[in-house]
């Protein structure tokens, strides 16, 4: 357990901001904040893994691409959009605060109770990762903007990312690089989608997205 | 060999971004199409192939790369001529975006049917996402921006719900005490020993994961959108190879359950999800008004249809082989001819369209022989593929499923019918959309060439077909 103890610190940050990212407003905010998390993520391989070239290769390209060129272009996306706020969640922001605590405080109860392997019993990787997983899925659901839900996912992405740490063995370097790329790109499609929504709607709220229906 | 098949795409999509002139960059698409078909006959011809420097075993080709390496090579090479005469009517857009997206799309489905290393599959099938998701937009308008936006955000969720379900098949292996690797002669190897409760978990997520790709209901919500707002040959390329690729993914997942003895709960995972499939699109095919989004339906429709026969097992396993190849046909005849009828009324609410037979004849009556094919009538590939099926489900004493299964088709032929009659059938209103539209051998002659490909599927199934069909059945019907 003990050399696990600065990636546990850098885990319960992670939930911080977890909290913080559901209870605020402002998007601006929100996407530094995703771009914190992302940084800070993007630290765990070197300290579950030492430094070697793969986990200086996937925290390298975990902190360029989760820290730095993502936020980057939903920067500017919002930046093009003038928008600076989620103004209308379907739910609120406390009742999704609250929604946000219990799966956290679920996450941790119910990773008690999985069969894990003797050395990951305890830790905190499973739970956080569980609990950020939650926070993405109520991002997504709850939030009417395009940018937040595209943030949702940005999070939700980082729950499997923390419980991949756990597995990097298995995922060779090559098939990494490619799972990055892949996020990259999404999100660049993404930004250019929630332009072309702007323009098209005059806002960006996916709340008008909705003649496609039965 | 592989190498080729994957690059030659790969390149011809960059060099489509280089290419300044719209009225040459379309010719990249037959040329490419055509050599991914040839080097796709050397590939399924080739049987051993040399492993690629640099992938190591992460690449390879079994039965099933074979069977879906040439139905997505087949289609995507019919596509290919119809976008020659679709993008010069459409010469005005631009097509810098759509052609280039269109190669590297083809490029990352032959990724997926290839690959032997789940994370590098999970890689190829979100790639097919970003690369499908730009060639939804092309009509740039409102409906089509809320159809790519739905799209993207729900098939990335899904993928990434895909990607833990890989990490919970690692997990497995570690909790297991097996060697953890994703690659995938591995997995079969150690599955065996893996912890089962992980394993299970993996499943679910992939199965929600690549489900939502193949548009299982009720994951399938972004379908009717997608297919409804996208030009005909996208549509065609969604419906026959991109649903293909992600039911790969699924099969490959069942194949990992088979060889950790666990194939029998999978399986009921699968006739749950090809049953309620079923329902759904029997609920939403009737009283459709819109004759794309109808299509949609029948997607969702076969996507069980295929899900039945692969979990019912034995002799239909292999009708459900049979009916990736129809279906990845005859959609593409149904979503071509569906295209052209569309240009020429500029509408595709049925009130709007009818009589599309005398103003549009050959399309019209393409789009009724699809409906007929792919309804399962004799004597189309579909029959054969839908009735072995059919004869797996009672042979294995699935009383109750083939009664269903029978049911939802009934509901189904007769729903998507009263559409499709008047569309294709009554009097045309006065003066609707665009008349000077004419149809031409490049727009007609593909979807003709694939009807007559499953016609003769439905006649007669010469031996080497028979076989690259059995063997990828065998796949899934070896267990310990």
């Amino acid at each position: 357990m003990d050399n696990y103890n600065p990636a546990n610190l850098l885990l319960l940050l992670v939930i911080l901001f977890n909290f913080f990212l559901l209870g605020s407003s402002r998007l601006n905010a929100c996407i530094r904040t995703v771009a914190i998390q992302g940084g800070i993520l993007s630290l765990l391989p070197l300290f579950i893994h030492g430094f070697s070239g793969h986990s200086l290769f996937l925290a390298g390209g975990a902190f360029l691409l989760k820290g730095l060129a993502i936020p980057f272009l939903l920067l500017r996306a919002i930046r093009q959009v003038h928008i600076r706020r989620e103004m209308e969640p379907l739910i609120g922001y406390v009742p999704t605060l609250l929604l946000g605590t219990l799966a956290t405080a679920g996450a941790f109860i119910f990773s008690d109770r999985l069969p894990l392997i003797e050395a990951h019993r305890g830790s905190l990787f499973i739970p956080v990762g569980l609990a950020t997983l939650a926070t993405g899925f109520l991002m997504l659901i709850t939030r009417r903007k395009a940018i937040t839900q595209a943030l949702g996912y940005l999070i939700f992405e980082n729950g499997v990312f923390i419980f991949g740490m756990l597995l990097a063995e298995a995922m060779p370097l090559m098939v990494e690089a490619g799972v990055l790329l892949d996020l990259l790109v999404a999100v660049f499609v993404m930004g250019i989608v929630m332009h072309q929504i702007n323009r098209e709607f005059s806002s960006m709220n996916i709340g008008q997205l909705s003649s496609l229906r039965e | 060999m592989i190498a080729a098949l994957l690059l030659l795409p790969f390149c011809g999509g960059l060099a489509a971004f280089c290419l300044p002139s719209d009225r040459f960059r379309p010719l990249l698409l037959p040329v490419c199409g055509l050599g991914h078909l040839v080097l796709t006959f050397f590939v399924i011809q080739g049987g051993q192939v040399a492993p690629l420097p640099l992938a190591g075993n992460w690449i390879g080709v079994d039965p099933f790369s074979r069977l879906i390496l040439l139905i997505v090579s087949l289609l995507f090479c019919g596509c290919s001529v119809y976008a020659l005469g679709y993008l010069r009517y459409r010469i005005a857009w631009g097509n810098r975006i759509f052609v280039s997206c269109l190669l590297l799309f083809l490029s990352a489905m032959s990724l997926a049917a290839v690959a032997r290393h789940l994370g590098l599959l999970w890689v190829a099938v979100e790639a097919t996402t970003v690369a499908s998701a730009p060639l939804i937009y092309y009509n740039r308008n409102r409906l089509s921006i809320e159809a790519t936006w739905k799209y993207l955000i729900l098939c990335s969720v899904g993928i990434a719900l895909a990607m833990l379900g890989i990490l919970f098949v690692a997990y497995a292996s570690l909790a297991g005490g097996a060697h953890v690797s994703l690659q995938f002669d591995d997995i079969l190897q150690g599955a065996a020993n893996y912890s089962k409760p992980w394993l299970r978990a993996g499943f679910v997520f992939l199965l929600v994961g690549f489900g939502t790709k193949a548009g299982f209901a009720p994951l399938h919500t972004w379908k009717p959108d997608a297919y409804g707002e996208a030009p005909g040959l996208v549509g065609a390329l969604l419906a026959g190879g991109l649903t293909s690729v992600a039911f790969l993914a699924l099969l490959r997942t069942l194949q990992i359950m088979d060889a950790a003895g666990d194939g029998g709960m999978a399986r009921e995972a699968f006739l749950a999800m090809g049953l309620v499939s079923l329902a759904f699109a029997a609920v939403f095919v009737i009283r459709q008004p819109d004759f794309k989004r109808l299509l949609a339906y029948s997607s969702v429709e076969h996507m069980g249809i295929l899900a039945i026969g692969v979990a019912v097992g034995g002799v239909a396993t292999f009708g459900a082989m049979l009916h990736l190849m129809n279906n990845a046909l005859t959609k593409g005849v149904l979503f071509l001819s569906a295209g052209n009828i569309h240009r020429r009324f500029a509408s595709k609410r049925v009130g709007e369209v009818q009589g599309a037979i005398t103003l549009v004849p050959v399309s019209a009556t393409l789009f009724l022989l699809g409906f007929l094919a792919i309804t399962g009538s004799p004597p189309f590939g579909p029959f054969i593929s839908e009735f072995t099926i059919l004869r797996g489900i009672f042979t294995g004493g699935h009383y109750l499923t083939g009664g269903l299964f029978l049911f939802f088709l009934a509901v189904i032929f007769i729903g998507m019918g009263s559409t499709v009659l008047s569309v294709v059938f009554g009097k045309p209103l006065e003066r609707k959309g665009d008349i000077n539209y004419r149809e031409t051998i490049m727009t007609t002659g593909t979807p003709l060439i694939m009807l007559l490909i499953i016609l003769f599927l439905g006649l007669y199934l010469p031996e080497s077909g028979r076989k690259l069909f059995a063997d990828a059945a065998a796949l899934l019907e070896v267990r310990p």
